[in-house]
């Protein structure tokens, strides 16, 4: 990280730490108040939510102090664990040992080295064509037949959003934009930042004026209200965080409103999947949060997205 | 603490790293909570890291305490895996071949739960390469349940570690792991052995999920 990035990054920790430090103090008031012997399980949850957005922020906050590297190795970190969340999930043979091995040993470490080596040509077609092409391959001369494209796409489906798609937050380090060198760490801070401010607005508008259902049999707790609430106010804090971003105010609203959209999006396609296998959340590794997938959905979705429309429109590379 | 020592201590953690990292293993306490008592946990076995799933998600003060009873055929037959059966896991190491046995199985557990220790057992007594879910018990669960029938026999399942290593393969594929804890189980006033070993497999197959088929 650059000196030029430090007072923005600052400001923006600052606040999201002032917002945990508010969180913690409710958190542990409303323990205080109605169940000191910790047996309300909502408070236990919430706390231990709290707890974990502090250790995810103090990562977040460490692998951006240590620059490039430092985010490229916590987001390929971060595919590892989410690809072992999905595959766990999914129709498995023996004949796909070698294609799953291959996916976590050659695949995921060659995406992120590609990311490192700003290979844009090659990192934004790898999975899309030539592990959708050699992955059924390596299948085929290894075994039989049954279920064969549910295996083939269940495996392409577990790269592309666990992968593909999560080495698109760090790629955002790579891109070169005109009179905002050195600054790109604050673009995934943007991102990460609006998405995730956009899943706690839509749950707390919800709960306070949630009525309609969106989608009654894939996720009882979203509503129209919710999403509707939390869009908008995360889109107008998007916007007012225009400063620390290479957008006007405007563009910025444009993009924060896009990003959460894919965000709301995100949640319905990701509990299709969970309701479909049976599970409620993707793993147990963060406490309170289920597993990486179920934190990174909405990010996970708005990555891509986020990166193309930066470099289309703002990126000289 | 002797070289020899450090560095199975040292061996143990760096081993139990790399499960946590390729399993992430988690541990389901279903019937019986993580408890001090002294336990024989009877586990389903299909792969050589079953035990160390089992101690990673034992609590550290149980684990340095609950050894696996093991092949003495397969852990004494190279000085790697002599070294990791010995001295990181501190396995109960028994003779599976009658002809070869100097020293009675049952006679080498008992001897380790009178010294405190609570054991893993893998009452199937070989790796589960079928289709099946669980293979036929062995009797030394019997017989271990009939010498010290105060010890609570603990069924415990554990799930997917034959995805990520089936018997063959050379590379790990990391998929989550879990193991499940079931209810303690006691030997019966006049319960004869097949009953009993009929129960002990029904308890472990519950906690499977699967039927019989």
């Amino acid at each position: 990280m650059t000196s030029s990035a430090s007072p923005h990054l600052l400001t923006l920790l600052s606040a999201v730490g002032a917002i945990l430090i508010l969180a913690t103090v409710i958190g542990q008031a409303l323990k205080r108040r109605i169940a000191p012997d910790g047996s309300n399980p909502v408070i236990e949850n919430l706390n231990a939510r709290i707890l974990a957005w502090w250790g995810m922020v103090a990562l977040l906050g460490i692998a951006f102090l240590a620059g490039r590297a430092g985010v490229i190795i916590l987001f390929a970190f971060c595919s590892f664990a989410a690809l072992r969340e999905f595959l766990t999930l999914t129709a498995r043979r023996r004949a796909d040992h070698w294609g799953l091995a291959a996916g976590f040993f050659v695949i995921l470490p060659l995406q992120y080295w590609l990311i490192w080596s700003n290979w844009y040509g090659l990192y934004s077609i790898f999975i899309p064509v030539y592990a959708f092409l050699l992955l059924p391959i390596l299948a085929a001369l290894r075994g039989g037949p049954e279920n064969f494209l549910v295996r083939a796409a269940e495996t392409q489906w577990a790269l592309m959003i666990a992968v593909f798609c999560i080495s698109h937050v760090p790629a955002l380090m790579m891109l070169e934009i005109p009179g905002y060198a050195g600054r790109n760490v604050l673009l995934i801070a943007f991102l990460v930042f609006v998405v995730q401010l956009s899943d706690v607005l839509q749950y707390v508008w919800g709960k306070l004026f949630g009525r309609h259902r969106i989608a009654p049999v894939l996720s009882p707790s979203k509503t129209w209200e919710g999403f509707v609430g939390g869009v908008a106010s995360a889109t107008l804090v998007g916007a007012a965080l225009w400063w620390m971003t290479p957008f006007t105010p405007l563009q910025a609203g444009g993009l924060s409103l896009i990003i959460t959209l894919l965000g709301f999006g995100s949640g319905l396609v990701m509990s299709a999947i969970k309701r479909d296998r049976g599970v409620k959340d993707w793993g147990h590794l963060i406490a309170g949060h289920g597993g990486y997938i179920d934190r990174l959905d909405s990010v996970i979705f708005s990555a891509p997205v986020f990166f193309h429309l930066v470099r289309f429109f703002w990126s000289t590379t | 603490m002797t070289v020899r020592a450090a560095t199975g201590w040292l061996a143990g953690r760096v081993i139990l790293l790399f499960a946590r990292f390729i399993t992430a293993v988690h541990p389901v306490w279903a019937g019986v909570a993580p408890g001090q008592g002294q336990r024989v946990y009877f586990a389903n076995h299909t792969s050589n890291g079953d035990f160390v799933l089992i101690w990673a998600v034992l609590p550290e003060g149980l684990r340095l305490r609950t050894r696996p009873v093991a092949a003495a055929d397969y852990w004494l037959t190279s000085p790697l895996r002599r070294f990791i059966g010995q001295d990181v896991f501190k396995a109960v190491l028994i003779e599976r071949r009658p002809e070869m046995r100097v020293e009675d199985p049952v006679g080498q557990m008992v001897a380790a739960l009178d010294g405190g220790a609570s054991l893993i057992l893998f009452p199937e007594g070989t790796r589960n390469t079928t289709d099946a879910p669980l293979l036929p018990f062995r009797s030394g669960l019997f017989h271990l349940a009939s010498a010290r029938p105060e010890v609570d026999l603990v069924p415990v399942h554990i799930h997917n570690l034959n995805s990520v290593m089936p018997k063959g393969e050379v590379i790990p594929v990391p998929l989550i792991c879990t193991v499940t804890f079931g209810a303690a189980l006691h030997l019966r006033p006049g319960e004869d052995k097949q009953t009993f070993l009929d129960r002990a497999r029904a308890a472990l197959l519950d906690l499977s999920g699967r039927k019989e088929t």
